[in-house]
């Protein structure tokens, strides 16, 4: 009966918006499943196994690319969730133009291809040899502009009178900047920070650009494998990343939630 | 008035600009030790830019400030022995109300046991012993009050500056808090300066009333003498009711144009050319016949069980006057009667451009 009466009360509107979720979930969905499928052929299920999983953490090329990716992700997190943070709070301390506000979060925007060959050209031409830590540097060009974006969000909403209160309570400048402003930043970081490492996580484009032949980070190691055919394994890696992202993701966005605050 | 007392805070000459913006003009200030010190004025008049001169926010242009004779404009803020309490509070979000309470303790490097037990002490003055975990955003708005309160006064300073501390609660609350400001002021000895804009707050709290006008400061008095004797008639007017005749001086008062003479009190000022009388509506009566005074018709009778008012209306004045009465009258409306005063209490001040600036 309840069930008769919800479809009958479904809109066009919602209809578009179940089969936009639909579009947007059945591929991954697809994905999953076939990653506990036991069979080598997509077309042939098998049953329920972990044969996959089992043969990805065997995979040399694979866990490779996984400690290189981590230590991409790590460092550009930690370096960008610092640089991002400062940049946030001088942009809203000292400036009101909103052309330099906007030159900070271009590189969240500009196409990861012209961001990749621009960090190319200008690593040749400082003669830099490429290897992780270019990749690394690259990956914070672009992750701070995203903390940036969600600390500066955040600036907008905390009292102002904080940093003098605690001024007046006899705090010097970094005492206050230590034990006030970052304390009151700190979901804004940290959702910064997760948001960072999830997109440096399967980062493609720029690595490729920017990486060295010989430390190749998960994303490029997958393309090279897909190359010759998707193979169950890879379902299951992409299975495990998108588990990673999601709950990054989802962490984040608590985080950032308008919070009761005054 | 023979006692010395002595002043805390000297404010000389002081002026501050931000921009094209004159905020202050030339302002001169003493402000005694222990003194609850008010800040009176309209919307704009520089009552927060002198506060964060005080707390050591903004630099002023031209003027000194001295502390107990020392000069305070070279301290920066975080060495002053002042506190301010914001007019948001400014309470640490991300601190239980203990924390933000002991925050500036913890600054001046305190032995972790008397932080503890100032804290538990000054909590327990404004009443939140029992709240010293909760977090700001689980407070009502007269429980933050109290924390940001509590958060200054723990760190016993000279001076504690309130800029518009009760203009977020609601009016019960506000009434409430007006009584224990001061008694919280009385009992911890400390100097307090209060900005408002609510010249009854003002007037049921200061010991003393500075009324600020436009970036200067208009007159500073008792609550009574402003009242009673105002200086101007901007004072005169912001402060209580009143009701204001204009026209030319003459030995007993003034000469308005339809009302003839109008006598008053000129408390010893020399006053020439045009001039302004003022008249508190708890000094006007009606008269007997065969005194001097003018007529007047009444528009309305308001009662407010310990006292009415009677709201008068003269022929070719616009604005009504008006007389208090205490109990009931038996005035009617539509009745005409005759007005009259005691020349003393009435009072004669020169001529102000800015009386109708409210
Ligand atoms: N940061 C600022 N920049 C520019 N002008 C300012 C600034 N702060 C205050 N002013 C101006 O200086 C004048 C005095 O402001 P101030 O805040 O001291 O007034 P106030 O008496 O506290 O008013 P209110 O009762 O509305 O709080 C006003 O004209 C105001 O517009
Ligand atoms: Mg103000």
């Amino acid at each position: 009966m309840r069930m008769i009466n919800t479809l009958r009360k479904v809109r066009p509107l919602q209809l578009i918006l179940f089969c936009t979720f639909a579009f947007l979930y059945i591929p991954i969905i697809a994905l999953m499943a076939m990653s506990f499928n036991g069979s080598h052929s997509p077309f042939i299920l098998k049953g329920f196994s972990f044969r996959w999983y089992s043969v990805l953490i065997h995979d040399t090329r694979v866990i490779h690319g996984l400690i290189n990716t981590l230590i991409v992700a790590t460092g550009s997190t930690i370096l960008s969730s610092i640089l991002g943070t400062l940049l946030a709070v001088g942009l809203h301390r000292y400036t009101k133009s909103s052309a330099l506000n906007a030159f900070a979060l271009a590189p969240a925007i500009v196409p990861d291809i012209v961001l990749g060959i621009g960090l190319l050209a200008l690593y040749a031409l400082l003669s830099v040899s490429l290897g992780l830590y270019s990749v690394l540097l690259a990956h914070v060009v672009f992750s701070m502009a995203f903390v940036t974006a969600v600390v500066k969000a955040r600036l907008a909403h905390t009292d102002k009178y904080l940093r003098e209160a605690s001024m007046d309570l006899g705090a010097t400048r970094t005492a206050t900047f230590m034990r006030i402003t970052v304390p009151s930043l700190a979901p804004a970081i940290l959702a910064g920070a997760l948001l960072a490492f999830t997109l440096s996580l399967d980062e493609f484009v720029i690595a490729f650009f920017t990486n060295g032949p010989t430390t190749p980070t998960l994303p490029i190691v997958i393309y090279s494998m897909v190359r010759f055919g998707v193979t169950p394994e890879i379902n299951a890696l992409a299975t495990l990343l998108m588990l990673v992202s999601f709950t990054a993701v989802i962490i984040a966005q608590r985080m950032t939630r308008p919070s009761e605050e005054q | 008035m023979t006692s010395p007392v002595k002043n805390l805070i000297e404010i000389k000459n002081l002026t501050h600009d931000y921009g094209s913006v004159r905020a202050l003009d030339n302002v001169s200030l003493e402000i005694r030790e222990n003194e609850f010190f008010a800040l009176l004025g309209p919307s704009g008049c520089g009552k927060t830019t002198l506060l964060r001169i005080l707390a050591g926010f903004e630099t002023p242009l031209e003027g000194s400030v001295t502390l107990a004779g020392q000069d305070l404009i070279s301290l920066p803020a975080n060495k002053r022995p002042i506190n301010l309490m914001f007019q948001s509070y400014a309470l640490f979000p991300h601190m239980n109300v203990g924390q933000n309470v002991a925050y500036g303790l913890e600054r001046e490097k305190l032995p972790k046991a008397e932080i503890k037990s100032r804290v538990e002490e000054v909590l327990k003055t404004v009443g939140l012993q029992d709240k010293v975990k909760a977090r700001p955003s689980q407070l009502s708005g007269g429980q933050r009050q109290r924390v940001a309160l509590a958060r200054a006064i723990v760190k016993r300073p000279k001076l504690l500056l309130l800029d518009e501390p009760l203009s977020a609660l609601d009016r019960k609350v506000r009434s409430e808090m007006q009584l224990e400001l001061k008694r919280l002021q009385l009992e911890v000895g400390i100097t307090f300066v209060v900005v408002t804009h609510d010249q009854e707050e003002a007037m049921s709290m200061a010991d003393r009333i500075a009324v600020m006008v436009e970036g200067t400061v208009g007159q500073v008095d008792t609550p009574v003498d402003l009242y009673q004797r105002p200086a101007t008639a901007y004072v005169g007017d912001f402060i209580g009711e009143s009701n204001f005749f204009d026209g030319i001086i003459v030995p007993e008062g003034i000469k308005h144009a339809s009302l003839g003479v109008l006598p008053g009190n000129r408390y010893g000022k020399d006053i020439s050319g045009e001039a302004h009388l003022l008249i508190r509506p708890e000094d006007l009566r009606l008269a007997v016949s065969g005194e001097h005074s003018i007529p007047t018709m009444v528009q309305d009778v308001q009662f407010y069980g310990g006292a009415s008012t009677l709201v008068l209306s003269i022929e070719g004045r616009s604005a009504p006057i008006l007389m208090s009465q205490p109990g009931a009258t038996s005035a009617q409306r539509g009745a005409l009667v005759n007005l009259t005063w005691d020349p003393l209490k009435a009072i004669v001040l020169p001529r102000d451009s800015r009386r109708s600036a409210l």
